[in-house]
């Protein structure tokens, strides 16, 4: 009987092959390569690539892979495998108004200045399952089909020339070094541009749901889309050695600019407000959902009373990381025995001495009975 | 970080980088310095899924050096899987020497467990910590928590004990029971069960306890007062089982109901495996030997003193 803790290390073993079985499916089909999931799954690899917090579509690739396509399981590979990772130093910002758009939209303005860009979305296909061989013919020699080559100004920047907008940076900004909360223990309330590192490797589905909230009432921020683009951008980094900034590479990220209605206070005439989400690879959901909460998130900036979990920074925050969550919950599943068995000896005590009170009682009527008697 | 086709990303020795290893040893050295005291360091991701010993892995993987021999256990036990599991990692990351002895160990991680076998100068345990604030169901914000720790705002925690004894006439709280460190700070000694906190008090060993999921760590120093909280009129009373251990016969440790048929048998057993068998081996020793050999009667003696 007591064998039942017993056999960790053989059961490990064993559940470890049946894994990689399970994994591997019909022998007789190939075994997919990870070339394969960056080119052809890039979306589900940009997942990886945000909520791992690592910009490499090929190691991406491989998690999902290792993971038989656990979107959280993969995202925990790249993370422990990031952390390992000594940091040099920060890059120069991105410059996202130089990115040549392969993808620009705004539901703020009509025409914009550089035009707007469909580029490669999903937003106005029919969802019908079809062939995607046939989807990709008659493309190939469409010109308007390729990327626009033209810088485009950002619209928030537009507004801002009004002073409609919020600065993008406010008249005492100092350009502080950007936090890492990788790096540096977390304490609340945090700067903003850790709260964007947060919710950049926050979870997709969370901060949808989340963003969603707000805009059914809970913490509402009245947002539009002022503007999403999706390009590739030059990386620099300065290494103070060298005294000039070297090009690194180019990434693709998705941005976005929600511009929110604020109709002023005290102290702030009335106004745009921004939230701002900037994520890699094409992840439109996850960056505009990140502008919504990042917004939300500035209500004490605003004097706005906060009311609604979305504005609560440290129950967002707190919970937005997906691997912590995951692992917290799946942790149940390890053995309580000790704890449970302290639990059960109180539980029989407590039963015990709720049976001994009521026998006591039943005594003393029934005595009572017979001295009336 | 480039990891051209077919080329495998490699690891530091023993798993994290140096920095991480040195700012983990910053944050354990405030730990010591402030007992009881929960520090916040920038915990890392490390290969298993948080709440699964995250904290523990790292502070290990700060503090082991060549000269450590490790023993983990869960639930008392070196062979749950998922103690196998985390000493599997240390001996393949690290190449640590492992054992299931805790008197040959140097450096022992835990969950929710101490050993029966008495710990002595120069060993460290190691807990994985789950929730390190004792506070966190009575005040879920940590903002809120911090304050009240560095006010010594404890008025809240006693009052908690105070309704269970007013609704069910003694205090029901069974592991995670919270205690006074030095005299300063309230600490929760991770889930373990209240059976093992006296072993706390001025225990020779050190104490690390890591929160990976929540980045804090917090110790107790060797010969450092943890006393339990209690009323003079309901003092701490830890867990007592009235039956010996089924396997080995000890009594005064800690055991485990192992269900036995489905009409209510049950059996107990020794929650601390490497303990049951020291003792069965030692019983059965003694039966096949005559106790000539004085200095196996005295190791006998040792081990019978420690569950009698």
């Amino acid at each position: 009987m007591y064998v039942a803790v017993k056999g960790g290390e053989k059961a490990i073993a064993n559940a470890h092959a049946l894994l990689a079985k399970a994994g591997r499916g019909d022998e007789r089909q190939p075994r997919i390569e990870h070339a394969q999931v960056a080119g052809q799954l890039a979306v589900l690899v940009a997942r990886v690539m945000n909520e791992g917090s690592l910009y490499d579509p090929e190691l991406a690739a491989r998690a999902i892979l290792q993971a038989q396509g656990d979107a959280l399981e993969a995202i925990t590979l790249v993370r422990s495998y990031r952390t390992t990772l000594p940091r040099f130093g920060y890059t120069e910002p991105v410059d996202t108004a130089a990115l040549p758009p392969q993808r620009r939209v705004s539901a703020t303005f009509k025409d914009i200045p550089g035009g707007q860009q469909l580029g490669a979305t999903f937003d106005y296909t029919h969802r019908l399952f079809s062939d995607p061989a046939e989807a990709t013919t008659g493309f190939a020699d469409n010109e308007s089909a390729t990327a626009h080559e033209d810088e485009m100004p950002r619209v928030a920047d537009l507004l801002g020339v009004e002073a409609l907008m919020e600065p993008e940076r406010p008249a005492d900004f100092d350009d502080p070094e950007p936090a890492d909360l990788t790096r540096e223990p977390t304490v609340f309330p945090m700067s903003r541009a850790e709260r964007l590192q947060a919710l950049a490797r926050g979870d997709e589905g969370f901060l949808l749901s989340l963003g969603y909230s707000t805009q059914r009432g809970f913490g509402r921020t009245h947002p539009f889309a002022g503007e999403i683009r999706v390009g590739e951008v030059e990386v620099e980094f300065d290494a103070p050695e060298l005294g000039f900034a070297v090009p690194l590479g180019r990434i693709e990220v998705t941005e976005c600019q929600m511009i929110n209605q604020f109709t002023g206070n005290a102290d702030t005439p009335a106004q745009f407000t921004r939230g701002y989400g900037l994520v890699f690879g094409r992840a439109e959901r996850k960056a505009m959902s990140m502008s919504l909460v990042d917004r939300t998130l500035r209500a004490d900036e605003f004097g706005e009373r906060r009311v609604a979990p979305a504005q609560d920074e440290e129950f967002v925050i707190m919970h937005a990381d997906n691997v912590e969550a995951t692992g917290f919950v799946e942790h149940l599943k390890l053995p309580h025995y000790v704890d449970f068995q302290a639990e059960l000896g109180l539980v029989r005590r407590l039963n015990k001495e709720r049976m001994a009170k009521a026998d006591a009682a039943a005594g003393t009527s029934s005595e009572e009975v017979e001295a009336l008697a | 970080m480039s990891t051209g086709a077919g080329i495998l990303p490699s690891y530091n020795i023993g798993y994290l980088d140096e920095q991480t290893k040195r700012m983990i040893r910053r944050a354990l050295l405030k730990a010591v310095a402030i007992p009881g005291f929960q520090v916040p360091f920038a915990s890392r991701e490390v290969p298993m899924p948080r709440g699964w010993g995250t904290g523990g892995v790292q502070v290990t993987a700060a503090i082991i050096g060549e000269d450590d021999t490790l023993k983990v256990i869960d639930q008392g036990a070196d062979d749950t899987t998922n103690a196998v599991s985390i000493r599997a990692f240390f001996a393949k990351v690290a190449g640590a020497k492992t054992t299931t002895r805790t008197d040959e160990a140097t450096v022992i991680q835990t969950r929710h467990r101490i050993p029966e076998t008495e710990l002595t100068e120069g060993q460290t345990m190691v807990y994985q910590v789950p929730i390190p604030e004792p506070l966190r169901f009575l005040e879920p914000r940590e903002t809120e928590t911090r304050r009240m720790h560095a006010l010594e705002d404890y008025g809240l925690i006693y009052v908690k004990l105070y309704e269970d004894i007013a609704k069910y006439g003694h205090i029901a709280t069974t592991y995670a029971y919270p205690v006074i460190v030095n005299g300063r700070y309230l600490m929760d000694p991770s889930p373990t069960p209240s059976f093992d906190n006296p072993k706390l008090h001025q225990s020779p060993a050190l104490h690390l306890y890591g929160a990976g999921r929540e980045k804090r760590i917090y110790a107790v120093p060797p010969y450092t007062d943890v006393v339990s909280l209690g009323f003079e009129d309901h003092p701490f009373e830890p867990q007592k089982f009235s039956q010996p251990c089924a396997v080995c016969g000890s009594t005064g440790v800690y055991l485990d109901e192992i269900i036995t048929d489905d009409a209510g048998g049950v059996m107990y057993a020794c929650s601390d495996t490497d303990h049951c068998e020291r003792t069965v081996a030692a019983a059965s020793a003694r039966r096949e030997s005559e106790i000539d050999n004085d200095e196996l009667s005295d190791e006998l003696d040792e081990i019978e003193e420690v569950h009698v």
